[in-house]
This record gives structure tokens, sequence and C-alpha cells, in this order.
């Protein structure tokens, strides 16, 4: 006779540690960890709908991962121990969009772009400060970045192993999913293939040297903040995901030996329980086809693992002080949901970079249903609720759907129909659909948004501190890289690029040893990406309504 | 009914909101040129001259509105193209006076009504 899943669950909860919490109602009711009957799903098991951990929350809260970043290097480098101090335990670094899209600070193109929505990183100095009196041997990192990700990852590996950390020790997640730049964000540089290939060299190199880092976070945040609806976001994130699974076994890897390092990033939006169906129906889904298309065995590459950010959408210009409120049920969706860390929107991000104190406000906020609501205490509390398992099916069934038709436009290959649907602009136009689907039903008040076009009393006398970004970061980041180019041994730098370019050329080699050189040698990122843009072309995106 | 160019001027590929503003004023009865990402200036103001356009939108989400709205505007004017500029995205009320005073017609902020843009289009082509 086969163990019952509340048994094979028992022994699997048994073997985990526990926090220091006392696991009750405020009645002193006490708790089970996990709740329905013996032959339900159950958490840490296959298909993982409940959860990819059997103690969940009982072992270990979500990571309380504040994105950051603005300005200089240093600016941010404070920041992070302001987030730090109080109370954050990762971090999460945001870039400027030069540093997005491979640019110098000094480059013509950057101007007025420094520093302004992230911070600027040109040389492996920046990086230096960035991190500065921050022990990235304890502290995982993550780094918002796509294009020039291998660059930014090793002017990391090369930093922290300068000050004494082995790259092995190092934790954290690069995004490094170029695919929804193409289908949403928009900050590409090559073209898909050649970018799929510095993917590829990513993959290798940690796998091999890097055993504690995420190497893709697999991102449908920003597909959905494009306007996708909940189930596009889903499937196109999955799809993607697959499509990187794909890439890395046509490089001959084992799927066991990476996928355990491919991590998801998820969209929180405000429909609330649409949101916590698709995290469950993301876990289901994603094990199925890792166990039965390509083959994992490893629960570690079975069991989904995702960060969430609140959605910057649904914030309002109007009434900012109301964002508080939208961004809690936000968070609240995404604990339900068993999220492995969480980024909680600040109130003004509608007008601009967060300010200090609405930062604060944001990750109190996530200390609110951490340590005060008890919805910590019980895995997957709305797992078996007629209501959350049927739409969570439905969800499923629906992105399904639209597997099957990447599946047939790829020819039996998720990879090239991913690519494919790139390159005709399929998920651009459905993105756009959506998003206008959306707007059509706010302007015909179909849909309500409260300040926007409903309860708007209170607008007019709405006004809020905001972060100002100077032109002086501009100025100061300038200063910095010349500085930066005026000690740097100009031979070496070019012995580097040409190194880089032969390499490029052949591809084969894996570029990652040949990066952590060229940055060495404090090789600007922009004349790096500017390097491989020559071996590699552009890609250009054609205009569509 | 107006032509209409609508463009994305830097290296922010927020396209959304231009996206579906393009497709607002096409439903509302207007030709819509969209101009796709990572303008520059002059891009914009080449096309608005070839195009023959009576009106230029922005879309701008990353803060650089003060730096690169008025040079799209002193970029027009040197190709002579004198049509009204306006610019929508994550605009600070503060910065709304500086970009008027630097030549932009009208600002639309996050939630400006699909109702708002259409009818300052509209009047603003009327009396340019």
């Amino acid at each position: 006779m086969t163990a019952s899943n509340r048994e094979r669950w028992q022994e699997r909860f048994a073997a985990a540690p526990l926090r220091d919490a006392d696991f009750t109602t405020m009645s002193g009711v006490p708790l089970e960890p996990v709740y329905g009957p013996p032959d339900a799903e159950h958490p840490g098991l296959f298909p993982y709908t409940r959860g990819p951990y059997a103690s969940m929350y009982r072992t270990k809260l979500w990571t309380m991962r504040m994105f950051a970043g603005y300005g200089t290097a240093d600016d941010t480098n404070r920041r992070f121990h302001e987030l730090l101090r109080a109370g954050g335990d990762g971090l999460s670094t945001a870039y400027d969009m030069p540093t997005l899209m491979g640019l110098d600070s000094d480059d013509p193109r950057s101007e007025g772009e420094v520093g302004r929505c992230g911070v600027a990183v040109d040389t492996i100095a920046d990086v230096e400060d960035l991190y500065r009196n921050i022990d990235l041997g304890e502290i995982t990192t993550s780094m918002t970045i796509n294009a020039p990700a291998a660059v930014v990852l090793a002017m990391f590996v090369a930093n922290a192993e300068d000050s004494g950390v082995p790259r092995a020790r190092l934790g954290g997640t690069l995004q490094n999913d170029i695919l929804k730049e193409y289908q949403a964000q928009k900050e590409f540089v090559f073209p898909p293939r050649p970018s799929m290939r510095l993917v590829r060299d990513t993959i290798t190199f940690c796998a091999a040297e890097m055993p504690r880092w995420n190497t893709i976070s697999i991102s449908g945040y920003h597909i959905r903040e494009a306007g996708s609806t909940a189930v596009q976001e889903l499937a196109f994130t999955l799809a993607n995901g697959f499509a990187y699974v794909e890439l890395a076994r046509a490089a001959g890897m084992e799927v066991d030996a990476f996928a355990p390092r491919l991590s998801f990033f998820f969209n929180a939006h405000i429909a609330f329980f649409e949101e916590i169906a698709k995290y469950r129906a993301a876990r289901r889904i994603w094990s199925r086809w890792l166990g039965d298309r390509y083959g994992a065995t490893d629960e570690r590459s079975l069991a989904l693992r995702f960060h969430t950010q609140t959605a910057g959408v649904s914030l309002t210009a109007d009434q900012p002080e109301v964002n508080i409120v939208r961004t809690a049920i936000e968070a609240l969706a995404g604990v339900l949901g068993g999220t492995q860390s969480l980024h909680t929107n600040s109130m003004d991000e509608a007008l601009a970079l967060p300010s200090e104190k609405a930062a604060r406000i944001a990750l109190r906020t996530q200390q609110v249903l951490a340590h005060e609501t008890g919805v910590a205490n019980v895995a997957d509390p709305l797992g078996g609720s007629y209501f959350v398992e049927a739409l969570t099916d439905d969800v499923e069934q629906r992105a399904e759907e639209i597997f099957a038709l990447l599946d047939e436009m790829g020819g039996g290959s998720m990879l090239e129909g991913v690519i494919r649907g790139i390159e005709e602009g399929w998920f651009q136009s459905e993105i756009a659909d959506a998003a206008y689907d959306f707007e059509k039903r706010v302007n015909r008040n179909r849909r309500l948004i409260v300040g926007v076009n409903c309860f708007t009393d209170g607008n007019e006398e709405d006004e809020i501190p905001l972060l100002r970004i100077t032109g002086d970061d501009e100025r100061r980041q300038r200063d910095r890289l010349a500085a930066v180019r005026s000690v740097r041994d100009d031979a070496a730098v070019e012995r580097a690029r040409r190194d880089l370019a032969t390499a490029a050329a052949d591809p084969d080699r894996n570029l990652m040893p040949v990066l952590i050189d060229a940055v060495r040698t404090r090789a600007t990122l922009g004349e790096i990406m500017a390097t491989l843009g020559d071996v590699f072309g552009h890609h250009v995106e054609q205009p569509r309504i | 009914m107006a032509r209409v160019l609508v463009a994305k001027v830097g290296l922010d590929g927020h396209d959304r909101g231009v996206k579906v503003v393009a497709r607002l004023l096409r439903d509302a009865g207007h030709e819509v040129v969209y101009l796709g990402l990572f303008n520059t200036p002059e891009t914009v103001a080449a096309a608005a001259r070839d195009e023959d356009v009576d009106l230029v939108g922005l879309s701008m989400l990353s803060g650089a509105h003060l730096t690169l709205a008025p040079r799209v505007v002193e970029a027009l004017r040197a190709a002579g193209v004198t049509v009204p500029v306006v610019v929508g995205g994550i605009v600070p009320d503060a910065d709304v006076n500086d970009l008027k005073a630097a030549g932009i017609a009208a600002v639309f902020g996050p939630g400006a009504s699909a109702d708002e843009i259409s009818a300052t289009v509209a009047s603003l082509v009327a009396t340019s």
C-alpha cells in the first residue's frame, strides 16, 4: 500500500526546521501547517500547486526584497544600507536606462537619462561602490538587467572576488530574461539568436561555477505591466521558461543540471483571486512540463519558485496614498499564492521614483502582513476553496491552449515557437490588444478605478513630497567615469576588446571568462556592448500600433 | 480630422501608453503615424516634416522629459515644422510649466482620460 499525500507531506514537514513563532490564532487556537484531506495536493509534493516546500513560511518567511537604484552607485549604496537597516533582507538593483541599453553615461544617447530610473553602472568601479560594506557572501542580490546581463554579472563576479568572496559563495539572481524584452519591456540590444547565446553562456557558466546563483528570473512582470491579461502573463512567461530549457538542452546540458537555478518573477495585480490562481497554476504547469516533456527528475527542477512585485500599472497619480491600500491587497495575493520573495511598490511610483519615506511604508506593508496578520501560518490557505481550485484549473487550461499554439508555431519546439512569435510580432500584438481592451473598459466605466473614473473628490489636494533626481547626478557620474578612464591601461582595454570580438565570433565559446577578464581592465559597459554589437548586430523592432 | 505623429524618444522602451493613445486617436478618426521606439529629436523632426503631420505626440516614462522634449521642439522648428507638440507619460506637476515654457502645447500625466486627450488634440489642431 502506498503512502497517502498527507503521509508523504508529513515526512517532509517533519524534516524541515521551523522558525521561532507561535502558529496559533489570536484566540489561541492551534493551527495545522496545511489543511486538506489525505489524498489532496500538498505543498512540497508534485505537482506543487500548493507550494514548492512542505513547510512553506513556517520555515522561512518570504524574502522582503526591495528594488532600489537611482543616481550614482554611491547614492544607491546608501539606499541599500537604509533598506537593510529597516529590516529588508535581500537587495535588488535597479539600473538606469543607459545601463539597461548597454550605453555609457558619457554617450550622447544617454543625456538626460543617467541615474534617472535606476543606478548608473559604467565600469567595475561603480560595482565596487554599489556593494561597499555589504557582505556579498551573506546578502543575496538580485540584478534587474537583461541585454547586458552577462557583462554586469562579469562585473559582479570580478568585484566580489577582488573583495575576497569566491564566486561559488555568491547567492542571488540575474534577471537575464531577454525573451520578454522583445515581447514587452523593449530593452533589447542584439537580435534574438545571439542574445540567446549569451543566455546560454551564463547558464552553463553558472551551472559549473556558481551553484547558489539563479541564472535567469523568467519574468511575467513586464509582460503584465505592458498590458497583458493574467492568463497571457502566465502562458507567455512559462513558454519563455520552456524556451530557455530547450536552449540549455540544445547546448548539451542535462535538464537537472540547470533547471534548479531557474526562477520566476510574477506580477501581483489588483484582481485578487485570479492572481492567486495564476501562481498555483504556474507551479502545477511547470512541474508537469519539466517532468513529462523535458525529463526532469530532481525535485528542485520541478518545483517552481518565484518573486513577486505588486503592479506598478495599478497605481494612480491621483490620491496617491490610496496606492498603499492597493499595494497591500496585491502583496497579500502574492503571499497567499506562496511567493518566495516580494517587492511592494511605493505609493508615489505613478509620479516618480520612490522617496525614502514611501519606500519605507511599502516595506512596512510586508512586515504587517508577515508579523501581524497570521497569513503566513498555514500553507496555501485558499487550497480546497471551490472557487480558487476551479479558477486555478481554468487559468491552467487557458495557458495550455496558448502553449499548443506556440508549439505549433515552432514545429514542435517551444524555443522556435517563441522566437517566431517575437519575430512576427505576435506577442507584441497580443499584449497591445489586451492593453487597449483594458483602456476601453476604463473609458466606458466598465472597469472602475478609484480616483481615476470614480470617487475623484480629493484629487485636487493630493500633493505628496517626491524624490527629485537632478542633473547633478548625471554630472557626478560622468566625472566618475572620466576619472576611471584616465587611470586605466588603455592598451589592456584594447587587447581585451579584441579577445572578446574573437571569442564572440566563435559560437561554441563561452563568453563569461572573456567578459570577466575584460571588465577587470576597466573596459566600460558601453565599450564591451559595442564590441559585441559589431559581431552580433542590433535588433530593430518594426513599429506597430 | 488630423494627421498625428506619435513617437517614443530616448532610451525608454515603455510603449504601452503610446500604443494605447495611438489606437485611441485612430479610433477617434485621426490618421496616426507611429514612429516606434528609440527615436532622437532629429528622427522625429524628419518624420514630422516628411509625413506632413498636424501634431506631434511624445511618450516619455523615464524621467528624461525635461532634457528630451525641448530638444524635439528645437529640432522640429529647425526643420521648419511649426505644429503643436504634446507630451504624455510620467511627468510630475512641477515640471509642466517648464515643459510649456519650452514650447510643449499640452502635457498628459498618468490618468489622463481618452476624452481629454482626443479633445485637446482636436482643439490644438484646430487653432494651430
